[in-house]
C-alpha cells in the first residue's frame, strides 16, 4: 500500500519532477550560473508574457481543448496601438487602458463567432492570427515605434528602472524583496494550516499529514529562496507582480468560483453542462472574450519589455502558450488542467531555453530540443494515464 | 452428451488492490447459449475480456481450454482467428461508413494496398442476408437504427468465421421488438450449430434463449444450472445473483396520497431539429399529479425521450408548440436554466453522454445543475458543496471511497444514483425520469425504486419513461403508451397488464 502511494505521488508531480530535474541538469552543465541571481531575474522578465497568455489559453483549452492561435497577433495589435498613443505623448494610462479595451474587444469578436455561430476555434483564431498580423502592420506601419515612457516602462517591467522600489533600503541585499518574500511564505503556510484546521473541525477528508507539512514547507522554502535571489540582484521585477496577480486571480476563478467550475464541466460534458441549466455559449465567449483580454496585457508587457512595438513581434507566442498548458498536464480533450500545472509548464519552458542560451546552444537546435520536450511531456503523461487504468 | 467447446479452468485476474476474478469455472459446451448472468461488477465482462485476448496470457491465473487445445491468446486478433468474436455492449460501428467498410474493418478483402470493393459489399450483403437484414451494405451506418446496427455487428462477426460467438447485452440499446428479433435470430444460429455465451442482466432473455446459466457473483461462479434439466424460475437467478432472497422486484408503496396535478401538457407538437418537416412528438397531452407515478412506455423511437427533452426547456427539437402547466400556471421555458428554475429536471436517459461530467468528482457532479445555491456572488462555497454531495451519497446509498472519486470510476448502477443526486438537489417538484434503470443491476434497480417511492412520498411528481414493460407496470400509478409520436392509450395501473399495452402498441401500429 505505502509503495502504491508513492508512485501515485510521483505521478501527480511528474512534472514538478522533470522541472527539478531539468533544473538539476542545467546547473551542472551551466556550471551553477543558471541560478545566478540575475538569470533567474530575467528568465522572469522575459517570459511574463508566456505565464500571462498560458492562463487565458488554459481556460481555452479547458472548454475542450480548443486553442487560440490569434494570440501572439494580438499581443503586437495591441502592442502596436499603445505605442503609436504613447508616442504622441499622450497619457500612457489611457494608452494601458485603450490596450486592454481593444484586447477585451478582439477577444469578443472572435468569441462571438467561436461561441454563437459556432465556427471552430481553430478556424476562428486562425483568421484572427492572419487579420490582426495584418492590422498590426496597418497601426504601426510597417515601423518600429519605441516607447520612451519611463512611468509605462517602470510599471511594467522595462528599461533600467523596471523594479519594486526598495522602502526597507539595504546595500547589496534588497530588504523589501525578503521581506514580501518571507510574507507570502507565512501567508502561504498560515492559509494553509487554516484550511486544514478548518477540514479537520468539519470532519472532511484530508490529506495526510506528512505529505501535507513536507508540500508547505518546501513551496514556502523556494517561495523564500527565489526572494533571497532576487534580493541579491535588483529586487523585485515589476513584471513579477504583474505574474502573481493574473495567476492568483486565475487560480482563484478556476477552483473557487462558477464560471471556473463551467469551464471545466464544458470540456468534460458539453451536453450534460447544457441540460444542467448553464448556458454554454456563454461559457466558450467568456473563455475567449478572457483570452483577448489577457493578449491585451501580453501585449503590454511585450512592448515595456521591448521598450518599442514592432510588427513581428509576438510571432510564435500562442505556441509557447499551447505548449505550456500541455506540459503543464493540461487535457487536450478539455475539462483537466490548473493554472498551477500551466505555472509549470511554463517555467518548465522558459528554464530549457535559458539554460540553452547560456550553453550558447544554436538556435535552431533550441527549437528541436524544445519540441521534443513538448512530445515528451505529452507522452509521459499519456503512458501514465494508461497506466492508471 | 455434446463435446465441451470451451472450458476456462480456476480464472484469477487481479487488478492493482481488487480481486476481480476468482477461480472461475466456465464449461461451454458446443451448439447450446449459455448465458453469463450477475450483477453489475460481478466479473463477467472481465471474464469474456481474458477470454479474447484483451487481457493477454500470462495478466491472469488458470486455463483456457478451447477445442481441446489450452490456449495463450495474446491480442484480440488470437481469438478471432480460433473463431471467438465478441460483440460488445457498446456499437462500435463508425457512423460515417458504409456497413460493409464497418464490416470488414481490420478484415479487409483483397490485397493490402488494393482493397477489393467489390468482393468487399458482395460478401457483406451475404451476411447481411444471414441476419435478414434487407439493406444494401453500401448504406451508411448512421442511416440505419440502432436494431439493424446491432445485426450489423453480428454480421460483422460472422463474417470473422465465429464459431464461438459473445454477445454482451446485446438488447441493452434495444426495443422490446428488435430484441425479440435478436434473440431468434441466436436461436436460428444455434439450429445451425453455432456456440454462443450471452451476458444480459434482463431474465426473461434468460428464459427464452439460454440452454445453461452461468451465475458469477463478486468474481466467482456461483452455480451453473442447466434449463434443459432443471426447472428454473426468474427469483432462483436473481437469489443467485444477489446473494439474497428478493421477495418482490418493486417495492411497495403504501399510503401516497395522490393530489393535484402537478404538470399538464397539452396538444405538444415537436418537429425533428434536422428534419423539420418530420414530426416527432404529435398532438400529444398528458398530465401527472403530486404523489404520483406516471409511466410512458413505448418501443424505441416512439419519441418519448424527445417528448421529455422538449418538455424540459426546449432541449430538443424545433417548432415546439402546444401549452404546459406547471403547479396550474401556464409556463414557457425557453431553456434548461428555466426549467429548472420553474421546478422540473430530466434525467436523461444517456447519463454517460447527457448526464454526467466523467471526469469529475461525485461531488462537483452532484452540484452542477444547481451551483447557484451553493455560492454566493459567483464564489463557490465548497464546504457547502461537500457537505451537500456527503448528504445525497448517504441518502442514496451511493458505494464510492468518498464524493472527490470520479463519476468516470463508478459503476452503472452508483453513476446512475449521481445523476439522481444531482437533480433532486435542485429541488425539482416534477422529475422526468428517462429510463432509469437502464444497464444497471437487479439490486441497483431495487434501490431506484425506492427512491422513486420517497420522492412520491414527499409530493413530488414522478414522469417514468422505460423500455422495460415489467418496471413501468411494476411502479406507475398511470402509464401512458406512446407510438409513432403519439400517446396511443392510457391505462391505470391496476388495468394493465403487458398483453393490453403490447395490444394497443399493435393496434396504433396498423395506422386505425
Amino acid at each position: 500500500m505505502e509503495k502504491m502511494k508513492i508512485t501515485d505521488s510521483l505521478k501527480k508531480y511528474t512534472m514538478v519532477i522533470a522541472l527539478i530535474l531539468v533544473i538539476a541538469f542545467f546547473y551542472w552543465s551551466t556550471e551553477g550560473k543558471i541560478l545566478y541571481a540575475q538569470n533567474i531575474n530575467n528568465l522572469i522578465s522575459q517570459n511574463a508574457y508566456v505565464f500571462v497568455l498560458a492562463t487565458g489559453m488554459l481556460l481555452c483549452i479547458l472548454t475542450g481543448g480548443n486553442v487560440d492561435l490569434s494570440v501572439g497577433s494580438i499581443v503586437c495589435f495591441v502592442g502596436g496601438i499603445g505605442a503609436v498613443i504613447m508616442s504622441k505623448d499622450m497619457s500612457p494610462w489611457l494608452a494601458v487602458a485603450v490596450m486592454l479595451i481593444a484586447g477585451l474587444l478582439v477577444g469578443m469578436f472572435q468569441g462571438f463567432w467561436i461561441a454563437y455561430i459556432k465556427v471552430p476555434p481553430f478556424i476562428a483564431t486562425l483568421a484572427g492570427m492572419y487579420a490582426f498580423r495584418g492590422l498590426s502592420n496597418v497601426v504601426l506601419q510597417g515601423y518600429t515605434v519605441s516607447v520612451s515612457n519611463t512611468t509605462f516602462l517602470n510599471v511594467f517591467g522595462g528599461g533600467a528602472d523596471c523594479y519594486v522600489p526598495n522602502f526597507l533600503g539595504g546595500e547589496t541585499l534588497n530588504m523589501t524583496c525578503l521581506a514580501v518574500g518571507i510574507l507570502i511564505a507565512v501567508i502561504f503556510i498560515l492559509l494553509t494550516v487554516k484550511s486544514r484546521i478548518r477540514k479537520k473541525t468539519k470532519g472532511y477528508a484530508t490529506a495526510p499529514f506528512a505529505g501535507e507539512m513536507i508540500k508547505t514547507v518546501l513551496i514556502s522554502a523556494v517561495i523564500i529562496w527565489l526572494a533571497y535571489k532576487l534580493a541579491n540582484y535588483k529586487g523585485i521585477p515589476s513584471a513579477l507582480v504583474w505574474i502573481v496577480v493574473v495567476l492568483g486571480a486565475y487560480a482563484y476563478i478556476t477552483s473557487k468560483t462558477t464560471i471556473g467550475r463551467y469551464l471545466y464541466a464544458v470540456g468534460g460534458n458539453e451536453k450534460a453542462t447544457r441540460l444542467s441549466g448553464v448556458n454554454t455559449k456563454k461559457v466558450y465567449f467568456f473563455a475567449y472574450a478572457n483570452m483577448g483580454f489577457l493578449a491585451g496585457l501580453a501585449g503590454i508587457l511585450t512592448i515595456a519589455r521591448a521598450t518599442s512595438a514592432q510588427p513581428t513581434y509576438g510571432q510564435g507566442y500562442e505556441m509557447d502558450a499551447i505548449a505550456a498548458c500541455f506540459i503543464g498536464g493540461a487535457s487536450a480533450y478539455g475539462g483537466v488542467g490548473t493554472v498551477v500545472g500551466t505555472v509549470v509548464g511554463a517555467t518548465l519552458m522558459g528554464v530549457i531555453n535559458q539554460g540553452m542560451s547560456i550553453m550558447g546552444m544554436e538556435a535552431n537546435y533550441q527549437k528541436v530540443v524544445k519540441g521534443l520536450v513538448l512530445l515528451i511531456a505529452i507522452i509521459f503523461d499519456v503512458m501514465s494515464k494508461k497506466e492508471k487504468k | 452428451m455434446a463435446k465441451v467447446l470451451l472450458e476456462m479452468k480456476n480464472i484469477t485476474k487481479t487488478f492493482p488492490g481488487v480481486k476481480a476474478l476468482d477461480n472461475v469455472n466456465l464449461k461451454v459446451e458446443e451448439g447450446e447459449i449459455h448465458a453469463l448472468v450477475g450483477e453489475n461488477g460481478a466479473g463477467k465482462s472481465t471474464l469474456m475480456n481474458v477470454l479474447s485476448g484483451i487481457y493477454p496470457y500470462g495478466t491472469y491465473e488458470g486455463d483456457i481450454v478451447y477445442n481441446g487445445e489450452v490456449c495463450k491468446f495474446n491480442k484480440i486478433k488470437d481469438s478471432e482467428e480460433k473463431g471467438i468474436v465478441i460483440i460488445h455492449q457498446e456499437l462500435a460501428l463508425v457512423p460515417y461508413m458504409s456497413i460493409g467498410e464497418n464490416m470488414f474493418l481490420g478484415n479487409e478483402q483483397g490485397k493490402k494496398n488494393a482493397i477489393d470493393w467489390d468482393k468487399t459489399y458482395a460478401e457483406a450483403d451475404k451476411y447481411l442476408r444471414m441476419v435478414g437484414l434487407a439493406e444494401s451494405s453500401k448504406v451508411l451506418v448512421k442511416e440505419i437504427g440502432t436494431g439493424k446496427q446491432q445485426l450489423v455487428e453480428i454480421a460483422k462477426a460472422l463474417a470473422k468465421n465465429a464459431k464461438l460467438l459473445i454477445l454482451d447485452e446485446p438488447t441493452s440499446s434495444l426495443n422490446e421488438t428488435d430484441s425479440k428479433a435478436l434473440l431468434d435470430l441466436m436461436l436460428e444460429f444455434k439450429k445451425q450449430g453455432m456456440t454462443m455465451i450471452i451476458i444480459t442482466h434482463k431474465l426473461n432473455e434468460v428464459a427464452y434463449v439460454a440452454d445453461k446459466i452461468t451465475v458469477v457473483r463478486d468474481g466467482s461462479t456461483i452455480e451453473t444450472m442447466d434449463k434443459r434439466t432443471t426447472e428454473i424460475s426468474e427469483d432462483r437467478i436473481i437469489q443467485g445473483m444477489v446473494g439474497r432472497e428478493l421477495t418482490n422486484r418493486f417495492p411497495k408503496r403504501e399510503g401516497v396520497k395522490i393530489g393535484d396535478v402537478n404538470m399538464e401538457v397539452k396538444d405538444w407538437t415537436v418537429y425533428h431539429p434536422l428534419y423539420p418537416e418530420r414530426k416527432v412528438v404529435d398532438n400529444v397531452s398528458m398530465n401527472v399529479r403530486k404523489g404520483e407515478v406516471v409511466g410512458i412506455y413505448g418501443l424505441m423511437g416512439a419519441g418519448r425521450t424527445e417528448l421529455a427533452m422538449s418538455i424540459f426547456g426546449q432541449s430538443y427539437g424545433t417548432g415546439i408548440t402546444g401549452t404546459l402547466k406547471l403547479n396550474g400556471k401556464e409556463v414557457t421555458l425557453k431553456n434548461p436554466k428555466e426549467a429548472i428554475k420553474n421546478k422540473l429536471a430530466y434525467v436523461t436517459e444517456d447519463r454517460k453522454g447527457n448526464g454526467l461530467v466523467l471526469t469529475n468528482p461525485i461531488k462537483i457532479n452532484t452540484t452542477l445543475a444547481n451551483l447557484e445555491s451553493i455560492s454566493s456572488h459567483k464564489v463557490i462555497d465548497k464546504d457547502k458543496e461537500y457537505q451537500v454531495a456527503e448528504e445525497y451519497r448517504q441518502k442514496l446509498r451511493t458505494k464510492c471511497p468518498s464524493v472527490e472519486q470520479n463519476v468516470g470510476n463508478l459503476s452503472g448502477g452508483n453513476q446512475q444514483k449521481v445523476l439522481l443526486a444531482k437533480w433532486m438537489f435542485t429541488e425539482p417538484d416534477v422529475l422526468i425520469l428517462d429510463e432509469p434503470t437502464r444497464g444497471i443491476d437487479v439490486g441497483a434497480k431495487y434501490e431506484i425504486y425506492c427512491i422513486i417511492n420517497d420522492l412520491v412520498a414527499a409530493g413530488k411528481s414522478v414522469v417514468m419513461i422505460s423500455s422495460e414493460l415489467p418496471e413501468v407496470l411494476g411502479m406507475s400509478d398511470r402509464i401512458y403508451i406512446m407510438n409513432a409520436a403519439k400517446i396511443v392509450g392510457e391505462l391505470r395501473a391496476e388495468d394493465a397488464t403487458q398483453e393490453i399495452i403490447m395490444a394497443n402498441i399493435l393496434k396504433s401500429g396498423k395506422g386505425e
